[in-house]
């Protein structure tokens, strides 16, 4: 209890500090300020908030993180090669310790940009852009998320104007080395995609380290008109990285966001995707595969706020669980009493194959509006044993069989995605995950 | 079925709350308020032995320090608890052994209602445990019921004469600290029934009670008790009327059914409350704690139709305990106008190879908010578990809600769990369908509705069925437009 008051004290005086080093005459200031005393109020939340039942961090404020990291810490890109997407050519937003890596990235503002936060904080060009985007969708309620606007200096800003598409599938990578014993990273970032624009973000969070690293980052999307927008979360971190990732979307009538998160590692994983719908015929789409094991834990919130008619939202979130893991859903939809013609659909199945794996799922309905299809769908079953007698009475090895079971159940959302490299790329790690060397390419 | 469509028609001219009269007998009513005087003094009253007084004290100390819950999804002025009558009896307080002894006013107002008791025993076979405010006034049938060695009676007599049954298992389903409203039953509960079948014995009837609210400002605080000793079988019926009123009347009863090995237990609610004004003016509160223990293989079967009430707060239970038990929740919950229902179940998994089933058909129209909660939980050592859920809503209207929230939790990788639910409407396509064959909008509708909750219906007894589909009709006369 008393070292929880101490991160919690740590980080409003710390506040100070940092207030040191960045333009306070700056209106974002103020929103920082805003935020920081909805923080000091609300203070990390606590397993007896319903949003928060599952999912504890006690033992995650327990550690004495570094909130300033010291310096650049440089790293070779040999070194983390294998982290990038290095078959095919992308942009880059490479950060190492919180700080920017010009040496990894590769950035642009040809037509496009895709550049940092800190930039667009702080150059006047971008103000009237951060002016009309910044925080604005964003709760300003929740704590995590105000503790990170408070914070918020560095991370990536990508602008795609009017009918643009970029060249090349954007990377987003936090690299953590263990410079510091313990450290805690808040990455902001900003995505808007105005009409008929494109763009196609991969998002990777890394730690180097065996040393402690709680990453609480914030993303805002904004999707305009006719905007499509194809987001890959990979969270494959080691047993000592803790992720709390906060993703908000507004979107406009005809655009489509998609968000794929695949989690295989990490010690705590929290992700808050939420969605807004401001228009309509908007399709918002929120996929997830997640196979666990050891002590880890994975916490999937969604929320799909259906404001408008005529909308659709999918959900399909599978969970595989070995070990001693732990893995959440909780997925709520609201559909408001004007959203008419809403087709929502939820899924979310599930397999323990471990004696001490635990699942919580928790499908949330709310709705306002009378002529809307709207359902949803959970299971928590195991493998076939009639399909793995079949493929054993054919020659494959137990192990094999399982691990093609499990990957054909997961398969629904590995589908979707549109980078056939990426693709390729999350086979391998699925088979590497199941322990088994099958290719998948099937 | 003798109901025709006249009867409807004019049912439905008169769809205001129908049983809302209100019979003045004589009652002895304690001062309003509570404290541990009020306690003792109720306990006094039915001369109850010192162990039962010593347990209502200690749940109303528990209850002092609860809080009262906030989390379910209903907004209400929270009841003034110091402003209510906690002890009301009818007068007559002497039994009678036939029906000619009884106050005829008393028995006018069964007439009213319908029932007619008389009538009851012969024709439906059901001896009827009358709980006249609070107090019972007339059990028929007992001796048939005592040949077998059935005892079905108020519980305050049951603390009477059975003492070592009701102090074995009194609080040992819902304890007195469980919640806010568990606690104040357990302090305050002025009666109910208490129904123990002996072992082997499988109870020849339907046993039944009339609950009903009958004093103005009086809570209703009902306490339900029933044993079913290894191998026996017993079907409980418990429906509910009450008269219109406009101050709100607090309901919080607490049922607890206790199924030792290989028993069967099926418990089966009408309730029919005073839902409030069109105006969302008055109605009952109704916060009800219900729970069923399940021994090695047995069965708790709990069937309920909701559709009274302003406030609905309930979530009948079973605690899967024995290996190969089963657990069993069908449901029909309809709001209109105003109500606000917050229900569903709870099936704790803890014994091997334990099955659970969840219907849950939820009907909102007019500007109320219906929402499921349930719960599965799988415990780890609850192997081969299967849970099976499905909550279907149907919204009337663009001014309702329907909510869902499930919680499912699985701790034993050899469980099995499915969840599904759907949110629909009635689809225009359907109603022209009826249309088209004559039958006009309302009578689709009813049709409809009726069809939807059918899986619930079918599982509640002969003449529950028919008046449960009555209920369904009135209760949503006048909701579409």
């Amino acid at each position: 209890m008393k070292k929880e008051m101490d991160l919690k004290d740590k980080l409003i005086s710390s506040f100070m500090a940092f207030e040191n080093n960045v333009d306070i005459e700056h209106p974002v200031h103020d929103v920082r300020t805003e935020a920081m005393k909805n923080f000091e109020m609300k203070g990390f939340p606590s397993k007896k908030e319903e949003a928060w039942k599952y999912t504890s961090l006690k033992g995650l404020e327990k550690i004495d993180f570094s909130i300033f990291p010291k310096e650049e810490n440089a790293l070779e890109y040999r070194d983390v090669k294998r982290y990038f997407l290095h078959e095919i050519d992308t942009y880059k937003i490479v950060f190492i310790d919180g700080i920017y890596s010009s040496y990894l990235s590769e950035t642009t503002h040809d037509g496009v940009d895709i550049c940092l936060m800190s930039s667009a904080l702080t150059k006047p060009m971008y103000k009237p852009v951060i002016d009309v985007y910044f925080n604005k969708v964003a709760s300003s309620d929740e704590s995590l998320t105000s503790l990170n606007t408070a914070f918020s200096r560095e991370g990536a800003y990508i602008y795609i104007p009017k009918n643009k598409i970029p060249k090349k599938p954007i990377e987003i990578i936090h690299f953590a080395t263990g410079n510091e014993a313990s450290l805690l990273l808040q990455p902001r970032n900003l995505i808007i995609a105005e009409e008929n624009a494109e763009l196609q973000v991969i998002e990777r969070h890394q730690s180097l380290t065996s040393n402690d690293v709680l990453s609480n980052s914030v993303t805002e999307i904004f999707a305009a008109e006719n905007a499509i927008v194809d987001y890959y979360k990979i969270q494959n971190d080691n047993s000592k990285a803790s992720l709390i990732d906060n993703t908000y979307i507004d979107q406009k009538s005809r655009s489509v966001v998609k968000i794929h998160t695949f989690s295989f590692g990490g010690k705590l994983i929290r992700n808050n995707l939420n969605f807004y719908q401001n228009g309509e015929r908007i399709d918002s789409t929120m996929k997830g595969v997640t196979i666990l094991g050891e002590k880890q834990h994975v916490d999937h919130h969604t929320l799909v706020h259906h404001k408008q008619p005529n909308c659709e939202s999918h959900q399909d979130y599978k969970g595989i669980y070995g070990e001693n893991s732990t893995g959440v859903f909780n997925g709520k939809i609201i559909v408001d009493k004007i959203a008419q013609k809403t087709d929502a659909f939820q899924q979310n199945n599930n397999i323990l194959i471990s004696d001490k794996a635990t699942i919580n799922s928790k499908p949330q309905l709310e709705i306002f509006a009378d002529d809307v299809k709207c359902s949803h769908g959970c299971t928590i079953g195991q493998l076939d044993e009639e399909a793995l007698f079949y493929l054993q009475s054919r020659g494959i090895p137990k192990r094999e069989a399982r691990a093609l079971l499990m990957y054909a159940f997961a398969n629904n959302v590995l589908e979707s995605v549109r980078i056939p490299e990426l693709k390729t790329r999350i086979n391998k790690l699925i088979a590497k995950k199941l322990g088994v060397n099958l290719g998948f390419n099937l | 079925m003798a109901y025709t469509e006249e009867e409807l028609k004019k049912e439905l001219e008169t769809k205001e709350y129908e049983y809302g009269f209100y019979t003045d007998i004589e009652s002895d009513t304690f001062p309003k308020g509570l404290n541990e005087e009020i306690v003792i003094a109720i306990s006094k009253k039915k001369n109850e032995p010192e162990w039962m007084t010593l347990w209502r004290l200690e749940a109303f100390k528990y209850w002092k320090e609860m809080e009262e819950p906030e989390w379910a999804n209903v907004t209400y002025k929270k009841p003034d608890f110091q402003n209510i009558s906690y002890y009301s009896a009818p007068n007559s307080k002497p039994k009678y052994d036939s029906l000619d002894e009884v106050d005829p006013e008393l028995l006018e107002t069964f007439k009213k209602l319908g029932i007619s008791v008389d009538e009851q025993k012969k024709l439906a076979g059901v001896a009827v445990d009358i709980v006249m405010d609070s107090v019972s006034v007339t059990t028929t049938f007992k001796k048939t019921l005592a040949e077998k060695g059935i005892i079905f009676c108020s519980i305050s007599e049951a603390i009477q004469e059975h003492p070592e049954l009701v102090k074995k298992y009194i609080g040992s389903v819902v304890p007195k600290r469980d919640n806010f409203y568990a606690a104040l039953n357990s302090a305050v509960f002025s009666d109910g029934s208490f129904c123990y079948i002996p072992k082997g014995v499988r109870c020849p009837m339907e046993l039944s009670t009339y609950f009903r609210i009958n004093q103005a400002g009086t809570g209703q605080f009902e306490r339900t008790l029933v044993i079913a000793e290894e191998g026996s079988y017993v079907s409980y019926l418990e429906g509910c009327t009450a008269p219109s009123r406009d101050e709100n009347q607090l309901h919080a009863a607490v049922v607890e059914l206790i199924a030792l090995d290989d028993a069967e237990i099926k418990y089966s609610t009408v309730q029919n409350w005073f839902p409030g004004g069109k105006d969302g003016k008055g109605g009952v509160f109704n916060f009800v704690t219900k729970r069923g223990i399940c021994e090695k293989n047995a069965k708790i079967s709990w069937t309920q139709v909701e559709t009274g009430s302003a406030v609905t707060w309930k979530y009948p239970s079973c605690i899967l305990k024995g290996d190969n038990s089963i657990g069993e929740f069908y449901s029909i919950a309809v709001t209109n106008n105003f109500q606000q229902a917050d229900t569903g179940t709870k099936m704790i998994h803890l014994g091997k190879n334990t099955r659970s089933t969840i219907i849950s058909k939820g009907i909102s129209a007019g500007k109320s908010q219906n929402s499921y909660r349930g719960l599965v939980q799988i415990n780890s050592r609850a192997e081969n578990a299967r849970n099976f859920s499905q909550c279907d809503s149907l919204l009337m209207g663009n001014e309702c809600g329907a909510h869902t929230f499930p919680y499912i939790e699985a701790k034993n990788k050899t469980a099995q769990i499915e969840h599904e639910a759907t949110t629909s409407k009635i689809g225009e396509d359907q109603i022209f369908y009826c249309n088209q064959r004559g039958i006009d909008t309302e009578k689709a509708i009813a049709l409809i509705v009726n069809g939807f909750s059918k899986e619930v219906l079918n599982k509640l007894p002969m003449e529950f069925a028919v008046e449960a589909q009555k209920l369904l009709e009135i209760s949503l006369e006048g909701s579409v437009g």
